[in-house]
């Protein structure tokens, strides 16, 4: 088990090595003298140079790129042009509320996808089981930003149960917090919650016609105990590990979820950067972002390993 | 030759002879009421970006002073935005912008993505590994948040919308690819077509090819949707689609500033949206039913 942790892990090195060379690559795309582009709004010839030697535009791509790595791994990101502030530091104040948004929503996502998936295997081919797949697949294709202005419209405009917008910590007040929040966690929530279900639905489906399964109802126990206990617990492993790889659906979906319900998160960090031509902001997020998918990524693919025996030999 | 095939073909002539692959997959794919209705609904839209300029009521960029965020009425069945133009006739020619958002960024997708992993597992070894990480690379960064830094680095405009789907989509058709020529070139008539000699390229092209386009041409139907999808979020965002031209997501980026004075304005561009995208993914869904050997 630990030489395949171990094999794993070094297998992620060449990733984030290609990743990193991506996302530094990206600025090779900007229009004109990157040096000009990266300083923004404050054109002043020094400031232009600064820029220049900073980021060491004159040497070779393969020597800037040595540069700019170096920093990454002592946690130097660069510096926000609009704020000057480190982006490290910027990603890490922000990081807080999009995580919050992040758990709520899958936390939303699985209590609609499993129970739902579930219903949808043991009573398959029912009205139940039709109804299920069309709620997944409408969940699919809903673009979840208009989602949540319809949302806003139904229950800020109309009913005003709920505000519109505006974010408040939860250490200040977790009422408050809980209901600007719970709008953007349900819309972000119901698309995985689809992907989900589908998941739920077809391992239970293979788990339901194992022979173990057969056994437990030769046993005489009821199907309640049958679907539960021994059936479901089989059957969430992989659901469980292929959530995790959901997260990307997430961080993707929280730049538009934040930006509809004006969520000071890590979205919203990203789309202020980009109109604000922040690049080295764009460029700590995309790169945050791709790291924190692989670790994810590599602690589902442990997880599996864990809760799965038969993989262990 | 044709007359060796007549020959032998003329005794089973009284029979009809047995439907090739495509064709079984097509009739399967004609009896799916559910997938029929998805190629119908993207019929329509494919008519309604057509026939736009007969279709829309009125000029999607003329913008009225006494008609500013009027409610639908028989003037503007779907009412008008903070313009003073006419919601209807920009859902009508925003369809142009979504749909071929939606197929070109799926071709660059194909473009670049049969390619790489038809070289990939065509050659394996050092090529294979070495675009097996780089397509790693990109499927670790979530496919809109690449978009995103794509559109942002290259500028907002619908053309850089699209590259930045297509590019940012393309590893998905690397992958696939790859798996697929894979399997196939451990076939005998692979084998036996190297055997008489043909070159590299053309096992690719005449043998390779035509056995992986099944799956390829699955992925693309629900690439389509997918790609639609972003080109809206991208709008949405202002990356896509530059104002004043119309296009469903910035429709949506400037309705949610008015929803307490003009909820109509948000309503039909999502909707639209909505329904394309469902369309396709049921297309999609029923080409996986009929192409998919394992399903039959």
């Amino acid at each position: 088990m630990f030489t395949y942790f171990v094999r794993r892990l070094v297998s992620l090195v060449p990733t984030l090595v290609f990743v990193s060379m991506l996302i530094f690559g990206l600025q090779q795309l900007l229009p004109g003298d990157p040096a000009q582009m990266l300083a923004g709004e404050d054109q002043r010839p020094e400031v232009i140079e600064h820029y220049r030697q900073k980021l060491h535009l004159d040497e070779p791509l393969p020597v800037q790129y040595g540069y700019w790595m170096s920093g990454v791994l002592r946690g130097d990101l660069g510096e926000s042009v609009r704020t000057q502030l480190p982006v490290l530091e910027l990603i890490l104040q922000k990081l807080p509320v999009t995580v919050e948004l992040a758990l709520l929503s899958m936390l939303i996502a699985l209590v609609i996808s499993i129970p739902t998936g579930v219903i949808s295997a043991v009573k398959r081919g029912s009205a139940w089981d039709h109804g299920a797949t069309v709620f997944a697949l409408s969940g699919l294709s809903m673009p979840n930003f208009w989602l949540g202005i319809m949302m806003i419209l139904l229950f800020s405009v109309e009913l005003g149960w709920l505000p519109a917008s505006g974010y408040v910590s939860p250490f200040e007040d977790f009422g408050a917090n809980l209901a600007a929040m719970i709008m953007p966690a349900f819309v972000l929530g119901t698309g995985i919650s689809a992907v989900l279900m589908r998941h739920t639905r077809s391992s239970m489906l293979q788990v339901l016609a194992a022979d173990y399964v057969r056994t437990a109802r030769a046993k005489g126990l009821s199907e309640k105990v049958v679907v539960l206990k021994h059936a479901l617990r089989n059957a969430l492993t992989p659901v469980i590990t292929l959530g995790a790889l959901e997260l990307g659906t997430l961080l993707s979906g929280a730049v538009l979820t934040e930006q509809v319900f004006t969520i000071p998160g890590f979205g919203k960090l990203i789309i202020d950067a980009v109109f604000n031509r922040d690049y080295a902001v764009v460029q700590g997020v995309v790169l945050v972002t791709a790291t924190a998918y692989i670790l994810l990524n590599l602690m589902a693919d442990m997880a599996y390993f864990v809760f799965n025996p038969r993989l262990r030999h | 030759m044709g007359t060796l095939t007549s020959t032998i073909a003329s005794p089973v002539g009284a029979r009809p002879a047995p439907a090739g692959p495509w064709r079984r997959a097509g009739r399967k794919l004609a009896r799916n009421r559910v997938a029929m209705l998805g190629l119908a609904a993207v019929l329509f839209f494919v008519g309604l970006a057509i026939l736009a300029p007969w279709i829309a009521p009125h000029d999607p960029l003329a913008a009225g002073w006494s008609t500013i965020r009027k409610a639908p009425s028989s003037a503007h069945w779907f009412g008008t935005d903070d313009l003073g133009r006419d919601v209807l006739s920009r859902v009508v020619w925003g369809t142009r912008a979504s749909l071929l958002a939606g197929v070109v960024s799926v071709v660059i997708s194909l473009a670049l993505g049969v390619l790489i992993g038809m070289l990939a597992g065509f050659f394996g070894g050092w090529v294979d590994a070495l675009i097996s990480r780089i397509t790693d690379a990109f499927l670790a960064c979530p496919f809109l948040i690449l978009a995103i830094a794509l559109a942002a680095f290259l500028g907002p405009s619908l053309t850089n919308a699209m590259i930045a789907i297509g590019v940012s989509a393309a590893p998905i058709f690397v992958r696939l690819t790859r798996a697929q020529v894979i399997n196939v070139k451990v076939e005998d008539y692979i084998e036996a077509a190297r055997a008489v000699g043909c070159s590299p390229l053309r096992i690719a092209v005449s043998h390779i090819l035509p056995n992986i386009t099944a799956p390829v041409i699955v992925q693309s139907t629900l690439a389509i949707a997918a790609a639609v999808i972003a080109e809206a979020s991208l709008s949405f965002l202002g990356l896509g689609q530059q104002p004043p031209a119309p296009s469903w997501g910035s429709m949506l980026n400037t309705a949610k500033n008015f929803m307490d004075s003009a909820p109509w304005m948000a309503v039909w561009p999502g909707l639209a949206i909505f329904v394309l995208v469902l369309a396709f993914n049921l297309l999609g869904d029923g080409l996986r039913d009929a192409l998919d050997p394992r399903l039959r």
